[in-house]
């Protein structure tokens, strides 16, 4: 049997940020990271610019081979783990290999939903969370004439936008009546939608796909209205979840995602989960909740890696806060915290409809709750840390209602001193 | 790891400038060539309330949390410079980077349509250059870690001195520098208090020390290396001592062993008072300072009369080399240190080092290095040097000093002190920085 002291699953933001973090203060134990990827680590968010063209394969590299040498880690690709013997702190890999190890970090990810849409199954379709989808879209794109995107989330936006910059005749198809829900507000969301449509991408919202069938080239969507569209590409991006079949027979407890403390830790001894696989504390409330974020990946990591090493800096997961960062024919849309007001929230917002420009702030007890805005500068890191941080914005409110980036950098400036 | 240069800011020297924008404008200039702020990577915003400017700025970090949320590997750190580079062509402007960063250092720029950051111009910033008050600065850091950490500090762990001891730091700092083969003396005061001589037939200090009266120091050492100078062995003959133990009740040996001209190599650890004893002043308590002998009522504000100057006073002597540092120089202080050591060869090397009091002087202890830092940007404790038969010179800038009260107004036990006294102290201060002047040739 083989063994480790860390062995870590998944090798994107969550995996690599905690391996960095056990370095820093672990420089000998043994580290062994699995990824079920045959390509070397990569970000999934770049996948939409690998469909277009933008970025190439080979130059988004997040770790070079010689990285893991360096670090003395043992990187297993193109593997997977299947199975996990708590007891014995046996992990199993499919090619039968068995790993004993001390600490386990599960940073598996999630994976795309396919809903229960009749005729789907039988249907070609594309999703996109891998390298290997994004080769394949790119290559059918590339043949492809009219493209059909289920799903106006983050992955259908930025993936319709890039089908769009291929060349192709686009298509949205949203259940909900906003593009980007739970990112954005209604407001900020038409801006997004129109310009969407303004750059030629058709937007079928409020609208549920009853039926996909194959065609000769393609395939046809039959919609609710009974209206139905033809399309020789089908992305099918309807939201994520974790893959947690290798938690069969433990005591990890699980719900959306696997239910972590504020140290990352499961139910289960020696075993740590961080990134979109985990389900962690709400920065705003008492349930748990998925963020499936990129930063929050990161800061998860760190944080499950900095327990397992016993890294006496640790400070626990102080909630997740939803931010996005969401760039769309060349505007930008940011979002920081909560971006719908409710009854116990100070409400400000400024528009500037000339200018294509928007701002909301929300606050409560004079405490910043959330921000967002169209085309505005705006230092997202800094206004996380002010939600994070709590900092009480009374002795300068109207300055921070006025100026929010001055604001803002001033007051983390002189928080580090 | 090497040393990697960065960009200092120094709010209470940008204040001075009334919002000139210079260096703003410089950035924008060299990386737009517009006057257009937007432009800038560097941004000075104003301060609340009345405080010094703030500064929104890449800090290069060294565990940048940029590139870790950048999806496309365009953020890297460069191991050669410290930068963090950005690279166009791999960046997919997702301003992922502007959410890791804390310090509002990389930024979306609307015209560019890009993100932007500092990279220090290649190693030649344009906002240093523009920057009219001294407030930006280019410098080197940690390299004097990188050069020291390998020597061992020859204190043992676990000193008591009080938290935030700035004396306890220049020990360690010397004697590491120093090295084993010394033989040291730590007349009475904070020094043998927290513990270096140490107690029950054990030292605190891991090369030979020993512990002479207040008034006997520098004699002894004087007998202690000419002993070791006739058995031929070189050994460093060190005193580290209080400015009470030097200037006052052991100042009539320490005039005497400088008049000879007696290889040894004294520092004075100056924290302006007998603070180990109970905070009484010493002669080298500044004027108007509050301690327990001259405390401040209805009739007494402080200190009645001035310091002497006991640096000024060594040089006098015309012994083989006198200065005067800080521990928020580090740097100039280890030049001056090798430089001393060197002299002690020779004949007698004097050193005095401020050394701000957190306890005595009623500041927080992790204030230390600013109060130092102070002292010396006002002028209340300039730096310089003399080798025997030259004349003094400047190691820091005596020229735009900052206004005495930066340095008082951090210190409790000014806390009292009236508008007439604040002006004697900056008259003293001009008239001290003035002398100085004389003594290096400068008018
Ligand atoms: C198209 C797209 C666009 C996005 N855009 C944004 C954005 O703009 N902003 C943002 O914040 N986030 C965005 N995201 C989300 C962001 O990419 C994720 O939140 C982030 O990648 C999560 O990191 P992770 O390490 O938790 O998991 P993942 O990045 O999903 O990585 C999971 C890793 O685990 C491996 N793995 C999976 N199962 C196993 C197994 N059983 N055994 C071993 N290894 C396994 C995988 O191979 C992979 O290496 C986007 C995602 C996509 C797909
Ligand atoms: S951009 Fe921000 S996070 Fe990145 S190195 Fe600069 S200061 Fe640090
Ligand atoms: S905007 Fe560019 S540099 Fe910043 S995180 Fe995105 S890809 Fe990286």
């Amino acid at each position: 049997m083989n063994t480790t002291h860390y062995l870590i699953a998944g090798a994107s933001h969550a995996g690599l940020e905690a391996v960095h973090r056990i370095r820093l203060v672990d420089e000998t134990s043994p580290i062994t990271l699995v990824t079920r990827d045959a390509h070397a680590p990569y970000s999934p968010t770049i996948l939409p610019y690998v469909v277009s063209g933008q970025s190439a394969p080979e130059r988004v590299v997040l770790r070079k081979a010689d990285y893991f040498t360096q670090h003395n880690v043992t990187l297993i690709s193109d593997n997977e783990l299947v199975a996990i013997n708590e007891n014995d702190r046996v992990a199993s890999l499919k090619s039968g290999d068995q790993w004993q190890y001390e600490k386990l970090l599960l940073a598996t990810g999630a994976d795309p939903i396919i809903p229960p849409i009749p005729g789907l199954s039988e249907t070609p379709f594309h999703v996109l969370r891998t390298m290997q989808h994004a080769i394949d879209l790119r290559e059918h794109a590339g043949k492809a004439k009219r493209a059909v995107v289920l799903g106006a989330g983050l992955i259908g936006m930025h993936g319709a936008e890039n089908l769009r910059h291929a060349g192709l005749d686009v298509t949205i198809v949203e259940m909900c009546d906003q593009v980007l829900p739970g990112y954005f507000d209604p407001r900020a969301a038409s801006v997004i939608e129109t310009a969407f449509n303004d750059n030629g991408i058709h937007m079928v919202m409020g609208s549920r796909v009853v039926k996909v069938e194959s065609q000769d080239n393609g395939c046809r969507i039959t919609l609710e209205n009974g209206n139905s569209l033809e399309a020789d590409l089908l992305l099918v991006a309807t939201g994520v979840k974790p893959q947690l079949d290798y938690l069969k027979g433990t005591s990890v407890q699980v719900d959306q995602g696997v239910l972590v403390d504020r140290n990352m830790r499961t139910d289960a001894p020696n075993i740590w989960a961080a990134g979109d696989v985990a389900q962690a504390a709400d920065f705003y409330g008492e349930d748990k909740v998925m963020m499936g974020i990129l930063p929050d990946a990161v800061t998860q990591g760190a944080i499950a890696a900095m327990d397992m090493a016993e890294d006496h800096a640790l400070a626990p997961y102080v909630g997740g806060v939803p931010i996005n960062t969401y760039t769309f024919f060349g505007q930008q849309a940011i979002s920081v915290g909560q971006c719908m007001a409710d009854a116990q929230l100070e409400e400000l917002t400024r528009t500037d409809d000339d200018n294509q420009r928007y701002l909301k702030i929300l606050l409560k007890d004079n405490r910043l709750h959330g921000i967002s805005s169209i085309n505005e500068e705006m230092d997202a890191g800094i206004m996380w840390q002010l939600i994070l941080r709590k900092i009480d914005l009374t002795p300068v409110k109207d300055a921070f209602i006025a100026r929010p980036l001055e604001t803002g950098r001033a007051l983390m400036s002189s928080t580090w001193r | 790891m090497t040393a990697y240069n960065t960009i200092a800011f120094d709010p209470s020297r940008c204040e001075l400038c009334n919002d000139c924008n210079a260096c703003m404008t410089a950035c924008s200039q060299i990386k737009a060539g517009t006057d257009d702020l937007l432009h800038s990577r560097i941004k000075i915003v104003a301060g609340f309330n009345g405080n010094p400017p703030e500064l929104a700025l890449c800090r290069q970090c060294g565990d940048p949390e940029c590139t870790k949320s950048c999806p496309s590997t365009a953020l890297t750190k460069n191991p050669e410079t410290g930068l963090i580079d950005w690279d166009e062509s791999l960046c997919i402007d997702c301003l992922l980077c502007t959410v890791g960063c804390t310090y509002g250092g990389i930024t979306y720029n609307a015209e560019l349509k890009h993100v932007a950051k500092c990279d220090h111009c290649d190693g030649d910033p344009a906002c240093v250059k523009a920057c009219p008050s001294g407030a930006l600065t280019y410098i080197t850091s940690a390299s004097i870690f990188n050069e020291q950490h390998e020597r061992e500090d020859l204190f043992v762990p676990g000193l008591s001195a009080c938290q935030g001891c700035n004396s306890e730091m220049i020990m360690r700092h010397s004697l590491r520098k120093v090295g084993p083969d010394t033989v040291l003396a730590t007349p009475p005061g904070c020094i043998p208090g927290m513990g270096s001589v140490g107690f029950n037939g054990t030292t605190g200090t891991k090369v030979p020390v020993f512990h002479p009266l207040l008034t006997n120091t520098a004699s002894m050492l004087a007998g202690v290396k000419k002993q070791y100078n006739r058995m031929g062995r070189n050994v460093t003959a060190m005193a580290l001592a209080g400015d009470g133990g030097a200037g006052d009740v052991g100042f009539q040996s320490l005039s005497g062993a400088a008049e000879r001209n007696d290889q040894i190599l004294f520092i004075c650890v100056d924290n302006e008072g007998y603070m180990n004893t109970g905070m009484q002043a010493s002669g080298s308590t500044s004027y108007g300072s509050w301690t327990t002998t001259t405390p401040v009522g209805t009739e007494m504000k402080g200190k009645r009369t001035s310091q002497k100057n006991l640096a000024m006073i060594m040089m006098n002597h015309n012994c083989e080399y006198v200065a005067t540092a800080s521990t928020a120089f580090v740097e100039d202080y280890y030049e001056k240190l090798d430089k001393a050591l060197a002299a002690s060869e020779r004949g007698f090397a004097y050193l005095h080092i401020y050394s701000p009091c957190p306890t005595g002087w009623r500041f927080p202890s992790s204030q230390t290095i600013e109060v130092c830092r102070k002292g010396v940007e006002t002028n209340f404790a300039p730096l310089w040097e003399y080798e025997r038969g030259g004349e003094l010179r400047f190691t820091h800038s005596i020229d735009n000093p900052l206004p005495v009260e930066a340095y008082l107004n951090l210190s409790g036990k000014y806390r009292h002190v009236s508008k007439e006294q604040l002006a004697h102290i900056q008259e003293q201060v001009n008239e001290r920085v003035k002398s100085l002047k004389r003594f290096a040739g400068l008018n």
